[in-house]
């Protein structure tokens, strides 16, 4: 009953950030097309420590695509060729049997290399820290129901807020842009009327501090969208730059 | 080690239990446990306390530090909220970002007693259904505290923008779960538990950016250090540079989650791990109810030997979807030969075991009492698929309500099922079997959540206290953000107002020098084995050893055995390991090794203190405990108490000490789930 | 300020110099469709729009729209290869959804500046360009200066030429392209988008360019029939009206064609 196929890998291995990286030629044989890609890097793993080489560094963590943590670009795509998911649901059935995939980092300037195909994603953090939030105080808060909001305006919300903060967006956009992240955090806010009183001083901080990391400028390619494990949409970005432009010509 | 030839017909086990625990030292004086329960009904003991308690003023806070070690629910709400109070928070994870903790898998939802449903739901009603739930070995007044402060969680949650899942009108939405008869479960799709940690995430962020609080990433805890007695600070490898870093501060917080990994395959993340809790346990902290393991009776199947992890489907399914197995051997047999398709069951043969046997919750009876059921039907022949997995049905529901509702409910599970089995869940039944979830046991902690180490705390799925013997669906979402938002903020203050005249701590002390020396020395011991096994093959020995003797249903033979194997995993660890690469470097390898080296110890107090346990009680099911139509038979008069170990060496007997539960709110029963 | 060092503020000024460019080209298209139907009056068109201060402000603020426009897309495209790191991906597929204009409008955006630089020399600096210096153009086929309003006679000039309509045709290709993206993507960068919005505007930004771009073609392709008929040398009523720019022209440079010019017109 189970199928097993045999893979070619070209994977990027890169000792250091300042490193020069090149990429390497691994096979793994005897792939249950039942297992996950990231079950399939593990065998790899584990046929490397067996030889005493030391195995490919990469994230992963919750393995069933909530937590945002792994981040392989494979075949030229951001979590793999199949769309709407995340590295660690890709499952092996999705490749032919002498396959050669290629594995790479995300790649850009502001999501350096750490090792092989493990990138520092900080910058994402420093610009949730920048505004990504509602101000206010434990304890302080009325009761749930006093604030009704349209099921519509909530689930609209709920979309946006889907965001696992994974990069595949910034990976995927040829501009390196973080428009699509930093958009879905402001949405969230801007449509629910928790985030109505910081909306402008939102919008305005979480945009600079993406620019001052060195994100670049969306130029509208919609590769985020297509790429996005969570489908968030790019309408999010129009809302983005609605808020922030709305902010700059109300000073 | 005891003859298992001998173990024949030896229920009663207490000789045997001689060979693995201290159970005499426990009598002595200084080992009796306080559990600081304030006086009072159940119903006035937290506001009492809160009335009562000592406080630091806010020109203090910012004389004192506290060290936050996980970032999940408890984690990242308490850190945020001691930030807000002014304290000095250091916090941190061993991911890239907070925002990564596993909470973020929760799927489905969180409880409060909100009522909003008018459905006779109250504060006492999700206490009482708590209590019963955990089969009365939780803490009568934790969980009345738990139940109070629900209510509060959703109001803050809301106000940090959480996008609840709401009615037309615009007023909050709920679903029930299992175990409850009213519908108290606020849900975001099902993305609850994301929805929750990004809230806790982005008030942790406000405090960053304020400065009150410091975040530090990809450090993973190797020891906690005590000075006089008091936890003091906590040495972290960083897992980028390889480096050992110290910290210190006035208190030190653990809400490093649960060690649902000892088994190997569950549900938990590649990360999760015991390691923070064998850390407390042998710097004294107790561990408690380790024999209290949640199997998740809706996860998908095993299916094969690589695989890394099982993938849990919401318990929220069971609300629609309808359990079953064939009636028939035969037809079972013909199923796992692939020669008949569930569709082809007519519905005369099908078995819908749950709903038989206990009529009034069917399908939506606890987790523990779903996943031995599914358990026991396969064992007795009727499992499909490869024989360990049971169907969950979404036909009925389809003809019910329509395919667009049931797309609406559920349609990203479902998504998600068909991703990993190529079986689409709109015309075939799902096929589920039980996997390890979550850890009702932990490290001991009292009404303050304080553990019995003075100054270091525990929060989260990482501490013993509410869920008793078994938790409820909804109420992990539920216990972690109460800790962490609305009850340590509080109960630690307590424990800090006589530590203000204390001045912030240097890392530049003996006890520094040592513990740094100790996690060096461990650390070298490890890379020095230079055997031929890779931690996690040793890891998935010791996952085998876990789920066959240690997992739904045990025995005293089995359990025995499971201590003696475990033994044997540990001594092939000890002399065969091999980790590539180096220590002072990134090395995804030794942090396994590490890991693993902890999940040793927690297994075999897993073990123990399952063997400990002569009856059946929640989650814990011994075989030789169970009534004529397999029910769990608890033992109130023996085993009406929290057990909780003492570490007294690598290789010493654990002593045994009892908390005794005594319930004054609510009437000691028999679960029953069947009417 | 942010229009300039904020990176949605510079978007904002593409967005908005764009927009105003797909106007003006469209104002430029339908000018020149009547060009087709009704010679004359396009050439008093022409006339109108020559070196008086309302062109010469309107010419103005069309060169500071695309200076803006070109310098920005430069400045951002700069900076994009930046934040994108010096590694390259190995591999690297364009999903379904993206558009293929989308990821290369620089790269268009040069073609259209190149077409554009061919079309200025052809007609502007022949025309306003030529009114202001006072330098008029000497039409080699007859010999004569050409007087700046003679648009059907620049065209005649221009489309006799072989090269001229292809070098246009890859113009107005580049120019489909870049708009085509260009006019839903401004609207998403100031804001006016959403998921029903987009899938709209994506709809009237293509139909606009379409309908545009299909003018342009038709238009080159019927100035260079009628260049080569040579019509807007021959046309008697075109020929009326360029007697009359002599006529009416003070200007000292006409005096003398302007007698010259009447055994042109008589043939």
């Amino acid at each position: 009953m189970e199928h097993t196929i045999n893979v070619n890998l070209k994977i990027w291995r890169q000792r250091s950030p300042k490193d020069k990286g090149a990429f390497v030629n691994y096979r793994v044989e005897n792939v249950s097309t039942g297992s996950s890609f990231l079950e399939m890097l593990d065998m790899l793993n584990q046929q490397l420590v067996e030889k005493g080489e030391e195995p490919v560094v990469f994230d992963n963590d919750c393995r069933e695509g909530i937590c945002g943590m792994c981040s392989l670009y494979i075949n030229g795509h951001p979590h793999g060729p199949v769309q709407g998911i995340t590295t660690c649901q890709l499952h092996m059935r999705k490749f032919k049997n002498e396959d050669t995939i290629t594995i790479e980092p995300w790649r850009s300037a502001a999501f350096p290399v750490i090792r092989d195909l493990m990138v520092n994603r900080n910058a994402f953090d420093q610009i949730q820290q920048a505004g990504g939030y509602v101000s206010f105080n434990c304890g302080g808060a009325q009761d749930a129901n006093n604030l009704p909001i349209s099921k519509e305006i909530a689930d609209m919300a709920m979309d946006s807020a889907t965001c696992i903060g994974c990069g595949a967006c910034v990976a995927a956009c040829k501009n390196g842009s973080a428009m699509l992240f930093v958009s879905a955090k402001v949405s969230q806010f801007a449509l629910l009327p928790q985030g109505q009183v910081e909306r402008k001083r939102r919008a305005k901080a979480m945009v600079k501090k993406m620019d001052e990391l060195g994100f670049g400028n969306c130029t509208n390619t919609g590769a985020c969208e297509a790429e996005c494990p969570k489908n968030i949409s790019i309408s999010n970005i129009a809302r983005l730059n609605r808020e922030f432009i709305r902010a700059k010509w109300n000073d | 080690m005891a003859d298992i030839k001998n173990l024949e017909g030896m229920i009663d086990s207490t000789p045997i239990m001689k060979d693995y625990a201290d159970i005499e030292s426990a009598k002595l004086p200084e080992f009796q446990i306080d559990s600081k329960i304030p006086e009072g009904p159940v119903a006035e003991k937290w506001t009492n306390y809160k009335a009562h308690q000592k406080l630091v003023n806010p020109a203090n806070k910012r004389l004192l530090d506290v060290i936050v070690v996980g970032t999940g629910l408890a984690g990242a709400s308490a850190a945020s909220t001691l930030g807000e109070l002014g304290f000095n928070v250091y916090n941190f994870c061993i991911q890239d970002s907070p925002r990564r903790a596993h909470s973020i898998a929760a799927q489905g939802g969180i409880n409060a007693a909100k009522n909003y449903q008018n459905d006779g739901d109250s504060v006492y009603r999700l206490f009482y259904d708590t209590v019963k739930g955990g089969d009365f070995r939780a803490r009568e007044a934790n969980v009345y505290r738990l139940a109070e402060v629900s209510n509060n969680i959703i109001d803050q949650c809301v106000q940090q923008g959480v996008p609840f899942a709401r009615e037309y009108g615009g007023l909050l939405a709920n679903r029930s779960f299992g175990g409850a008869q009213v519908s108290r479960t606020f849900y975001a799709k099902g993305q609850t538990g994301q929805q929750l940690l990004l809230g806790a995430y982005s008030s942790l962020n406000r405090q960053i950016q304020k400065g009150t609080v410091k975040s530090y990433n990809r450090r993973e805890m190797l020891d906690i250090v005590i000075i006089d007695g008091r936890a003091r600070g906590v040495i972290m490898r960083n897992l980028i540079t390889g480096e050992i870093e110290r910290y210190a501060a006035h208190a030190v917080v653990l809400a490093t989650g649960g060690y649902g990994r000892a088994f190997f395959l569950s549900t938990n993340a590649m990360g999760c791990n015991g390691s923070a809790a064998v850390q407390a346990f042998k710097k004294g902290a107790y561990l408690s109810n380790l024999a209290f393991t949640q199997i998740h009776p809706t996860c998908i199947p095993v299916h094969g030997e690589d695989q890394s992890k099982l993938t849990l489907m919401s318990e929220s399914l069971r609300n629609d979807g309808r359990i079953w197995v064939p009636k028939k051997k035969e037809d079972a047999e013909a199923i796992r030969a692939g020669k008949k398709r569930p569709t082809d069951i007519p519905d005369e043969d099908r078995d819908f075991y749950l709903e038989r046997r206990y009529p009034a919750f069917g399908n939506l009876c606890p987790r523990d009492i779903a996943s031995r059921a599914a358990k026991e039907r396969c064992d007795a022949g009727y499992g499909v698929g490869t024989g360990n997995a049971v169907y969950l049905d979404f036909k009925y529901a389809i003809e019910r309500l329509g395919e667009d509702v049931v797309r609406d409910r559920y349609g990203n599970l479902f998504d998600m099922y068909q991703m990993i089995s190529d079986d689409n869940p709109y015309e075939t039944p799902m096929m589920i079997f039980p996997a390890s979830h979550y850890t009702m046991g932990g490290i001991w902690v009292d009404y303050e959540l304080m553990t019995s180490v003075k100054g270091l705390f525990a929060i989260g799925e990482c501490n013993f206290s509410d869920h008793g013997a078994n938790r409820l669906g909804a109420s992990a979402l539920m216990q972690g953000l109460a800790d962490g938002y609305f009850v340590l903020p509080y109960t630690m203050q307590n424990y800090l107002s006589d530590q203000i005249k204390v001045p912030h701590f240097t890392t530049d002390t003996p006890e520094f020098d040592k513990a740094e020396k100790d996690v060096r020395e461990r650390i070298e011991r490890l890379m020095n084995i230079k055997g031929t096994k890779s931690p996690d093959q040793i890891h998935k020995r010791l996952g085998h050893v876990m789920w066959d003797l240690v997992g739904m249903g045990r025995n005293l033979q089995g359990l025995v055995k499971a201590i003696d194997e475990i033994e044997k995993v540990r001594k092939e660890f000890y002399s065969d390991l091999r980790i590539v690469g180096r220590a002072d470097d990134l090395n995804t390898e030794l942090e396994k090794a590490l890991r693993l080296e902890d999940f040793l110890v927690i297994a075999k107090m897993m073990a123990i203190d399952a063997l400990h346990r002569n009856e059946s009680c929640g989650a814990h099911f011994r075989e030789e405990y169970q009534t004529e139509d397999g029910e769990a038979k608890r033992n109130d008069k023996d085993y009406m108490y929290v057990s909780c170990w003492k570490y007294t060496g690598d290789n010493e007997k654990p002593i045994l000490l009892k908390e005794p539960l005594k319930y004054e709110a609510i009437q000691v029963q028999t679960r029953n789930y069947k009417s | 300020m942010w229009l300039t060092n904020s990176s949605i503020g510079r978007k904002y000024v593409m967005a908005i110099t764009g927009a105003c460019l797909v106007l003006f080209v469209t104002f430029h298209v339908l000018m020149n469709a009547v060009c087709i139907f009704w010679p004359v009056a396009y050439n008093v068109i022409c006339e109108f729009l020559g070196a008086n201060w309302y062109a010469l402000v309107a010419s103005c603020g069309l060169a500071v729209l695309f200076i803006l426009h070109i310098l920005y897309a430069s400045a951002l495209t700069i900076q994009n290869r930046r934040a994108r790191g010096h590694e390259r991906y190995a591999v690297d597929h364009r999903p379904k959804q993206v558009e293929w204009s989308s990821k290369n409008m620089y790269i268009l955006g040069i073609v259209i500046l190149a077409f554009l630089v061919v079309h200025i020399i052809q007609f502007w600096a022949k025309m306003q360009w030529a009114e202001i210096i006072g330098n008029y153009y000497v039409d080699d086929y007859t010999g004569l200066p050409v007087p700046p309003a003679a648009g059907t006679w620049m065209i005649q000039i221009a489309f006799s030429q072989v090269w001229t309509p292809i070098v246009y045709i890859i113009g107005f290709i580049a120019l489909w392209f870049h708009m085509n993206h260009g006019f839903w993507s401004m609207f998403q960068t100031a804001g006016w988008n959403n998921q029903v919005w987009l899938k709209r505007l994506k709809c009237i930004g293509c139909w606009w360019t379409t309908v545009v771009i299909a003018l342009f073609v038709a238009q080159a392709i019927v100035f260079t029939v009628q260049a080569h008929k040579q019509t807007y040398l021959t046309c008697p009523e075109l020929l009326e009206q360029y007697k009359n720019m002599y006529m009416e022209s003070h200007d000292a440079g006409f005096a003398a064609p302007a007698a010259a010019t009447q055994g042109l017109f008589d043939k």
